[in-house]
């Protein structure tokens, strides 16, 4: 719990989470405008192209000029679309999109027994606009919400490219969820807790659950994540060449411009996510410094090295890899990743449990690893065998 | 009080004026649309109640994917058109509902306004519980000790419940349209006429492809163009 909120709550208080919710909220924009200009800055980088050099320094204005542009634009409306609901959906993409951020802590020192607490005007708190209980299960509950500005957008677009980039959008985010919550499922039994700033503050000193969980949830959560992003290589559901502009194809200026800016603020968000479940979030060596700079500063710091290199990594994924076939992806997410993600998540369990009975932890180990591999052999002979099955039945019934 | 008064009526209102909604709208998805309120609401209530994981659970289970799920059906059936209301599929369900509804309410009113005791005997819990452990480890302890033996059947119902669906949506008539999707071993089992079809030299030269080559570098789909 936010240690600000755990006593009376006066005037005080109340104009300190305000502070904090305006600024959280003010560098989200401003960092989504950058990630923009760092994304075509970097792709046309890796196509060998120079990318926008006009407006400002480096064209890194051009964000700005763009969404100028889009603000007066004409607003459109097709015939066929139901009216309310193509209004609404945007909204309904934009909103959960901000309050994830809610939970991810950006700044504060981790080192001893400081648990992230910073001093505001005489006040302790916590480096994030809230620390709910459930922390980890509001970005899993403001992702499925995420996926309803999609859904609607495309449905009630009236058109029917909309609608199939929709319907694509929809089974695709759903499947992947599911490896995306097993894959956390898996830090929360390393953590022991749900909330944001006891995960990071376990991964202190160093102890990030990129290793302590062994690797392969953050695989898995950084390919589920980009599925769920609906970025390339997952981007079915816009694909041009098939679906014109797929969900938002009808939406014009601002409420396109909300569209993108979701998606957009999506990416920062995942990669912050990332960096607070598996890379230790704003945690790092204070060299025994103590105060406003180790709290801001050095955390802050921290937070923003580690968030730049998912930026880049999210960047490149885009640039280099070809998209996805539809039947592919689902291939990947039910029959590799989810697997994957459970079958981990039990072995980790169990070197858990090894550990707090104190048995031996190589026996559980091996016990584990050899069960796992048994199950993946089964699930490999159980695909092989349902498909060989589905083409008899093919043969039989074709012919 | 004022705050958890004013946290209650409103969250009580969405939930009320979505169940309308969910009765009212003539359009499929605009009912749909009226149930994510309606549960969107109870979730705002349970956090008033402090059960923050319930409240968590009942947005990404429900509102994440049960509603989801429905509004997937609609748009991929197309049934967002108002249906034929004038026939009722079970003779006299409109009276029937009338009767029950109304037996409900004067039920809950009954039990409401008779005092906490009545009806089981033991007092109602009418405060959150105040305990400093996070309500999920309560659930999580309760559920793996004590009940342990009604998760697990209730998991085991889960599965036969999947089981039965894929099995109920099996169907081996009618042409297969993703041919496609099989790899090279499926289509071994498929009896093409291969090597002598596609080593055939005349063919390959019809293709315009290299007769050498042509016959172990046949990937599934060269297989498939030569037995057409």
């Amino acid at each position: 719990m936010d240690p600000l909120l755990s006593g009376d709550v006066g005037l005080a208080e109340i104009l300190i989470v305000l502070l904090k919710v305006v600024v959280a909220f003010a560098a989200l924009l401003i960092g989504v405008m950058l990630m923009v200009w760092f994304e075509r800055k970097l792709v046309a980088d890796m196509q060998n192209r120079l990318g926008p050099n006009r407006a400002g320094p480096f064209g890194v204005l051009q964000t700005l000029a763009d969404g100028i542009k889009l603000f007066f634009k004409e607003e459109l409306s097709p015939q066929n679309a139901d009216p309310f609901v193509y209004r609404l959906a945007p909204y309904l993409s934009l909103i959960p999109a901000f309050l994830v951020f809610a939970v991810v802590p950006i700044a504060g020192n981790f080192s001893g027994d400081n648990d992230g607490v910073v001093t505001m005007f005489g006040h302790e708190t916590l480096m994030q606009v809230a620390d709910p209980q459930i922390g980890i299960l509001l970005v899993l509950a403001m992702s499925s919400v995420a996926v309803y500005g999609i859904m609607l957008a495309g449905w009630s677009s009236g058109s029917k490219y909309p609608l199939l980039g929709s319907v694509r959008a929809t089974s695709q985010m759903v499947s992947y969820e599911a490896a995306l919550g097993l894959s956390v499922a898996t830090v929360l039994i390393v953590a022991g807790s749900l909330s944001t700033n006891l995960i990071v503050d376990g991964q202190a000193g160093g102890r990030w659950n990129l290793w302590m969980t062994g690797l392969v949830p953050f695989v898995v959560f950084l390919i589920a994540g980009t599925a769920e992003l609906n970025r390339p290589p997952f981007d079915l559901v816009e694909a041009e060449q098939e679906l014109v502009g797929g969900f938002h194809t009808e939406y014009t200026a601002l409420r396109f411009a909300m569209f993108f800016l979701a998606e957009f603020m999506n990416t920062v968000t995942m990669s912050a996510i990332i960096v607070t479940l598996f890379f230790g979030g704003p945690s790092g060596p204070s060299f025994g410094l103590d105060g406003w700079f180790a709290d801001y500063v050095l955390g802050f710091g921290y937070f923003f090295a580690k968030l730049l290199v998912f930026l880049f990594v999210f960047v490149w994924f885009r640039a280099t890899l070809p998209r996805l076939r539809y039947d592919q992806l689902m291939d990947l997410g039910w029959k590799l990743l989810i697997p994957l993600a459970l079958g981990w998540f039990l072995v980790v369990a169990a070197v858990k449990v090894a550990i707090d009975t104190t048995w031996n932890v190589a026996v559980v180990l091996g016990v584990a690893a050899a069960g796992l591999l048994l199950g993946g052999m089964l699930l490999k002979l159980a695909i092989r065998s349902g498909s060989e099955h589905r083409t008899d039945e093919f043969v039989g019934g074709d012919r | 009080m004022r705050v958890e008064m004013f946290t209650f009526l409103l969250a009580g209102l969405i939930c009320l004026g979505g169940a309308l909604g969910v009765v009212l709208f003539r359009n499929t998805v605009h009912n749909a649309l009226s149930l994510v309120a309606t549960l969107f609401g109870v979730a705002v209530l349970f956090i008033a109640q402090e059960a923050y994981f319930l409240a968590a659970v009942q947005v990404i289970v429900y509102a994440g994917a049960i509603v989801i799920l429905f509004l997937f059906v609609i748009m991929l059936l197309g049934v967002d058109r108002a249906d034929q209301m004038g026939v009722d599929p079970i003779v006299g369900q409109r009276t029937a509902a009338v009767v029950f509804g109304v037996a409900i309410l004067g039920l809950s009113l009954v039990a409401l306004l008779s005092g906490p005791e009545v009806v089981t005997g033991t007092p109602a819990t009418t405060a959150a519980l105040s305990s400093d452990i996070p309500d999920v480890n309560q659930i999580g302890e309760a559920l793996f000790t004590d009940y342990v033996f009604a998760f697990e059947i209730t998991a085991v119902l889960l599965t036969i419940a999947v089981v039965g669906a894929v099995v109920l949506a099996r169907r081996s008539d009618g042409p297969v349209i993703d041919e496609d999707e099989f790899d090279g071993t499926a289509l071994d089992a498929l009896a093409l006429e291969e090597p002598s079809d596609v080593g055939d030299p005349d063919q390959d030269t019809a293709d315009g492809a290299d007769p050498g080559s042509g016959a172990d570098e046949t990937d599934p789909d060269d297989l498939e163009e030569a037995s057409r």
